[in-house]
């Protein structure tokens, strides 16, 4: 076989393998949107998506309450999360020697490495408890799956924030430094600004992730389908929604869930789409490059 | 070169579809399928049957679903499914044309944190607390504590079943916290003395504590003989006269192996 023909049935054979994963994809989505048609038609689109009552047994399927769950979630986890992984991501790029650098960085990444299921047992286990011996209440809610999440996206927020700054050109810190500021203004006024884009799309990527995050949050948020009272009160989380009832769902109900898998799917493409503009506008604005 | 690129491809394909063909059809045998369909509670002991049942029948092909009691009675009388599962009696209604075969019986357990100084309820004071008209344990000669209810997720065969024994047409509280396995329902009470969820006996252990019901305590004694009120049946429901394959796997259940494994899931045999 001459050199040129394995090339070309190598390059063919790498295009099909590509353009599978393509189809995998698309094949998904479109399942996704046929099985949740049938249950938007039926019950209606406004009622779904601002209905208020969730029970399958009597035909009501208003995800309002899950949507409203998922947000105030994540919203209350990014609170807690961004500045805790900011600044360990400014000390690990800017202040940390080597040594420390080279000890920090695999720790967080272990970090990324445990299973969500023990996330959620941990929680289970030790912070309902303590929720609930601080706070009053069952333990299980908006609070206790927030902290959970936060310590989940922590690592995501971390590492890519920490690439971006990192990737602020040498050139910029040494101009700042010979002007006479101080590291830290350095930091504050030059670092942080540049890198600015990247930790944006680092913070959006935690959410992301929070906002997926299935099973720890179904372990300690309690599942109550109502509009959260308050930070203490369980509610339930579009996610946890689906996988606590696909075991058993049947007709319109488990149409319904594929519905809620919609909202979500668009939730997240949304929140995708954004931090790949911010990446873009920012980046050309800067004209360093690499950002 | 444009001859060569084409080639390429077809061979790909071709290969592509040949084994992605092989794999679809590699699963077909030569046995007649039987499909179980129906309780999520009888659903893990179905498939600990059909495992063992494989092992001296190793061309059954046997599938086993979930979808709910309600499913399970349904489709064995569309005939979508040779064999339906209930994990519930059924009413005169829905037996009409189907033999019922009893796997044995299962209580449901009231669950309590060993520390909870209640041991004791009656039917009337449980749908109480699970409606939410009781809401302190005082209430019911506790300590003073707000009662925590933990129940099961919609569709669950537990929650169905406890539904229907214990809370009847009354609706369980909207503010209840749902937990999605026994095994979390059982985490949620231990470390938590004010609260109250419920399990299936076959799954409960020491680490919580069993509340009687009207004075009698959960056990294999009475649950067979019946004087213990929450328990359900675990039923295999056939359509007509069983034959062929079916037939084999129907007989079979009776078997001593069988037995063991029912046993072995702490099904319990009526008296």
């Amino acid at each position: 076989m001459s050199k040129l023909t394995s090339e070309t049935i190598m390059e063919k054979s790498l295009f099909i393998i590509a353009l599978f994963s393509c189809l995998v994809i698309l094949l998904i989505i479109s399942f996704i949107f046929i099985e949740a048609f049938p249950a938007i038609q039926e019950y209606g689109i406004a009622q779904f998506l601002f209905g208020n009552i969730w029970a399958p047994n009597e035909g009501q399927f208003g995800v309002f309450a899950m949507i409203i769950g998922s947000l105030y979630v994540t919203f209350i986890a990014l609170l807690m999360s961004v500045p805790l992984s900011l600044s360990c991501a400014i000390f690990m790029a800017e202040v940390a020697s080597s040594k420390v650098r080279k000890f920090l960085k695999p720790v967080i990444q272990t970090l990324s490495g445990i299973p969500s299921v023990v996330f959620g047992f941990f929680g289970l286990i030790l912070l309902v408890p303590f929720i609930r011996s601080q706070f009053g209440g069952t333990g299980f809610g908006i609070l206790t799956a927030a902290i959970i999440l936060s310590i989940m996206i922590l690592p995501t927020i971390i590492s890519v924030s920490y690439d971006s700054l990192r990737a602020v050109p040498q050139d910029y810190k040494e101009a700042s430094l010979g002007l006479g500021a101080t590291n830290w203004q350095t930091i504050r006024r030059v670092v942080f600004p540049s890198a600015l884009p990247g930790i944006i799309t680092s913070i959006i990527l935690g959410m992301g992730r929070a906002v997926g995050e299935t099973l720890a949050v179904l372990m300690v948020i309690g599942n109550v389908a109502k509009i959260p009272a308050s930070i203490l009160s369980p509610a339930r989380t579009l996610t946890s929604n689906i996988a606590l009832e696909m075991n058993y769902a049947i007709g319109i109900h488990y149409n319904a869930l594929f519905a809620t898998a919609v909202v979500l799917f668009i939730v997240i493409i949304s929140l995708l789409i954004i931090a790949n503009h911010i990446q873009r506008k920012y980046s050309m604005d800067i004209g360093g490059g690499t950002l | 070169m444009k001859k060569n690129h084409r080639i390429a491809v077809i061979v790909i394909a071709t290969v592509l579809i040949i084994m992605s063909g092989i794999l679809l059809f590699s699963g077909f045998g030569s046995s007649e399928r039987i499909d179980i369909v129906g309780s999520t509670s009888v659903q893990p002991v179905a498939e600990k049957l059909v495992e063992e049942y494989k092992i001296t029948h190793p061309n059954a092909n046997i599938n086993v679903q979930g979808g709910g009691s309600s499913v399970g009675i349904k489709s064995v009388h569309e005939g979508s499914a040779e064999i339906g599962t209930s994990s519930k009696e059924l009413d005169d209604n829905e037996k009409e044309g189907l033999k019922e075969y009893e796997l044995g019986q299962d209580g449901i357990v009231l669950a309590v944190n060993r520390n909870n100084d209640v041991s004791d309820l009656t039917s009337t004071q449980l749908k109480d607390i699970f409606s939410g008209k009781i809401t302190n344990w005082k209430e019911v000669g506790g300590n003073d504590g707000k009662i925590h209810v933990i129940v099961r997720e919609e569709g669950s065969g537990t929650l169905d079943a406890f539904k229907s024994i214990v809370m009847g047409n009354t609706k369980i509280k909207s503010d209840a916290i749902v937990q999605s396995s026994t095994e979390a329902v059982k985490q949620s009470v231990k470390q938590d003395e004010n609260a109250i969820g419920f399990v299936s006996f076959a799954h409960m252990s020491d680490d919580v504590k069993s509340l009687s019901i009207e004075g009698v305590a959960p056990s294999t004694e009475s649950i067979a003989d019946g004087s213990y009120e929450l328990k359900r049946p675990f039923l295999f429901l056939v359509k007509g006269e069983p034959s062929g394959d079916l037939k084999d796997f129907i007989d079979w259940i009776n078997s001593t192996e069988a037995d063991n494994v029912l046993k072995g899931e702490k099904i319990i045999k009526s008296k």
